[in-house]
């Protein structure tokens, strides 16, 4: 352990420790060959970004393993305590810029909840149909990637990007930009949506079921993609509990949390949705729970869509300008596709927060990293990395 | 039997590829630079500054109130206030801007500054490509650079155009009607002073024993 924490930077080599008989010995002092320390990254295609692993091997086996973040820090809480309330909004945009809808209705949400606003019937509505898309668009590249890392380069990645792409579409319309769509307000949303991209929307959901079919038919039963996830890195329902996991991660290993459930936020109560759970923890299980999720988001949008009051979507009380909200701490959170998605703010009454902290899902579900790669080989530690969906611009932040 | 589903697997990618002959839903590249799609409506790129009628410098809506400069997330925008005051389209004397810039390499398209403006005169652009071989000032866009005529922000976004039309167009009603209201008043002030001057003999006006406060 000791060699490991305090490795020299340039030196990839580990001395290992050495019994009497002069062969290389683990804690327990069983003999385990010559080890070798690679460091995995930062500019590895498959580590979503620049991530890196310092792994210790031996042979194929991963003996430790050392998640290595903060290659795209950039300041993100200290930048939210310096400027106002309002122009941390595009900031969150780029923190998991897979789903800035979601981050946004996450900061807005808090907010909201500080100074007090309501939001219009119409933009909750609307934000539900939004941070559903988000999800469907999420877990669908989320899975493109999962089995890209696994080795099938390519095809399964484009078919869910092409489908990504036509929700990225709908986004731009509404919002003016595909990913940093910088679209939720305190106390309600920019702009409306109108009848005829609602109906559009309807259709791709309509849609997407049958794209859902393909892609299960495709990947679901597929031999390679069960030999490869099956039984690969089990979580336990206590492990995955105390390393504060959430998202598809937790529910995969069976534990039924769902902040969309627990919370209710928003207006989710009204609509009729499960919550998947897995049962084994392993990487099949995590696969499946995307899967799953995505057919429920598609129950919850159609429940949205066809429910959907006309009406303002923005509180009258709300301000753009020199906005001030009360005094006061406030920790708002949502479930992003990631998991929890929390921001935590601190009010000192002045234009910008006296504290900004964002509460990152993937960041936190990396810090079982080593405990889900022990005793796996190198192939897998880069599936199991894939299945725990990072971004990095929310890890580092 | 073994491999079964993976050839399951192959006729659904055969299907794909036969598939992304006939069928739209299945072939969605656009080859860029040759074939482009069209801008969806709200789309925003960069920053523009709107001016009315035909001289740029003349029609500039921009008062230098400075709020997109201390609102702007990234601090791409710099003001520089005039000192003296030229009229804007109510006639109002109002300053102007002398110096307006920004940084589109800093610039990160959140259409904060557009929202904030009071005065509709910050407007998103829809043109992004913009590269240049100039590093340092090639993606400073200047005053003149970024000044586009209302012409151009109708035809780019009618709705939205549209709609800030009709705000300049209430607010210089409005100013009309109040100006039109100040005179009529004035005339009628005039008048009544007058008749109350010819009925009334005039009287020395009290000699000012404290100087008039000066205004701060």
């Amino acid at each position: 352990m000791s060699t490991f924490a305090t490795m020299p930077p340039k030196s990839f080599e580990v001395k290992p420790k050495l019994d009497e008989s002069g062969s290389s010995i683990d804690e327990s002092g069983s003999s385990i060959g010559e080890l070798l320390e690679i460091s995995m990254g930062p500019h590895h295609p498959s580590t979503h970004g620049v991530f890196r692993m310092d792994v210790v091997l031996d042979g194929e086996k991963v003996v430790k393993l050392k998640p290595v973040c903060g290659y795209l820090h950039r300041n993100h809480e200290k930048i939210g305590e310096n400027i106002s309330y309002l122009a941390s909004m595009p900031y969150t945009d780029r923190l998991d810029y897979f789903c800035s809808m979601t981050n946004n209705w996450a900061y807005a949400l808090t907010i909201e909840k500080l100074a007090g606003l309501a939001v219009p019937e119409r933009a909750e509505y609307i934000r539900v149909i939004m941070a559903e898309l988000t999800r469907l668009q999420n877990h669908t590249s989320l899975i493109g990637f999962f089995v890209h890392d696994m080795g099938a380069l390519g095809t399964p990645l484009m078919y869910a990007f092409r489908e990504r792409e036509k929700i990225l579409d709908l986004f731009e319309e509404v919002s003016g930009a595909r990913m940093m769509c910088n679209y939720m307000r305190f106390g309600g949303v920019r702009v409306d949506v109108n009848d005829e991209w609602l109906a559009r929307t309807k259709q791709l959901v309509a849609n997407y079921g049958r794209f859902l079919d393909e892609f299960e038919a495709f990947l679901n039963q597929n031999e390679i993609l069960l030999a490869r996830t099956q039984g690969v890195s089990p979580l336990t329902k206590e492990q995955a509990v105390n390393a504060s996991l959430t998202g598809p991660l937790l529910r995969a290993a069976g534990v039924n949390y769902d902040v969309r459930k627990v919370d209710k936020y928003g207006i989710y109560s009204r609509f009729d949705f499960k919550v998947p759970l897995g049962e084994h923890g392993d990487l099949y299980d995590r696969y499946m729970m995307r899967v799953l999720e995505m057919r429920e988001s598609i129950k919850i949008l159609n429940q949205a869509l066809r429910d959907i009051p006309g009406g303002p979507v923005m509180d009258p009380k709300a301000k753009l300008r020199g906005f001030r909200p009360k005094s006061g701490e406030v920790y708002g959170r949502i479930e992003s596709p990631k998991g929890e998605l929390g921001f935590y703010i601190i009010s000192d009454g002045g234009p910008n927060p006296y504290r900004y902290r964002v509460r990152p899902p993937s960041f936190i579900n990396i810090t079982i990293l080593e405990d889900m790669c022990l005793g796996h080989r190198v192939a897998d530690v880069i599936v199991i990395l894939g299945s725990v969906d990072i971004v990095l611009g929310e890890v580092d932040r | 039997m073994l491999g079964e589903q993976i050839i399951k697997g192959m006729a659904v990618t055969a299907r794909n590829f036969f598939g992304s002959y006939v069928s739209k839903d299945r072939l969605t590249t656009v080859q860029y630079p040759e074939e482009q799609l069209a801008q969806k409506e709200n789309t925003r790129q960069f920053p523009f500054l709107v001016y009315d009628g035909d001289d740029w410098e003349k029609g500039l809506r921009c008062v230098a109130c400075q709020i997109c400069e201390k609102e702007c997330p990234p601090k791409c925008i710099y003001i520089v206030k005039s000192k003296d005051k030229k009229p804007d389209y109510k006639g109002q004397p109002q300053i102007y801007p002398l110096t307006f810039d920004i940084d589109v390499s800093v610039c990160m398209s959140c259409q904060i500054c557009v929202e904030v403006c009071p005065f509709e005169s910050i407007k998103m652009d829809t043109k992004f490509e913009l590269s240049t071989d100039d590093r340092f000032g090639g993606l400073l866009l200047t005053k003149d650079k970024l000044a586009k005529p209302n012409s151009y922000y109708q035809q780019m976004h009618p709705h939205d155009a549209a709609d800030s039309d009709a705000v300049i167009a209430a607010e210089k009603a409005k100013a009309e009607a109040k100006a039109k209201a100040a005179a009529e008043a004035k005339l009628k002030a005039d008048a009544e002073a007058k008749a109350k001057a010819a009925a009334t003999p005039p009287i020395a006006a009290p000699a000012l024993t404290t100087p008039p406060p000066t205004a701060k």
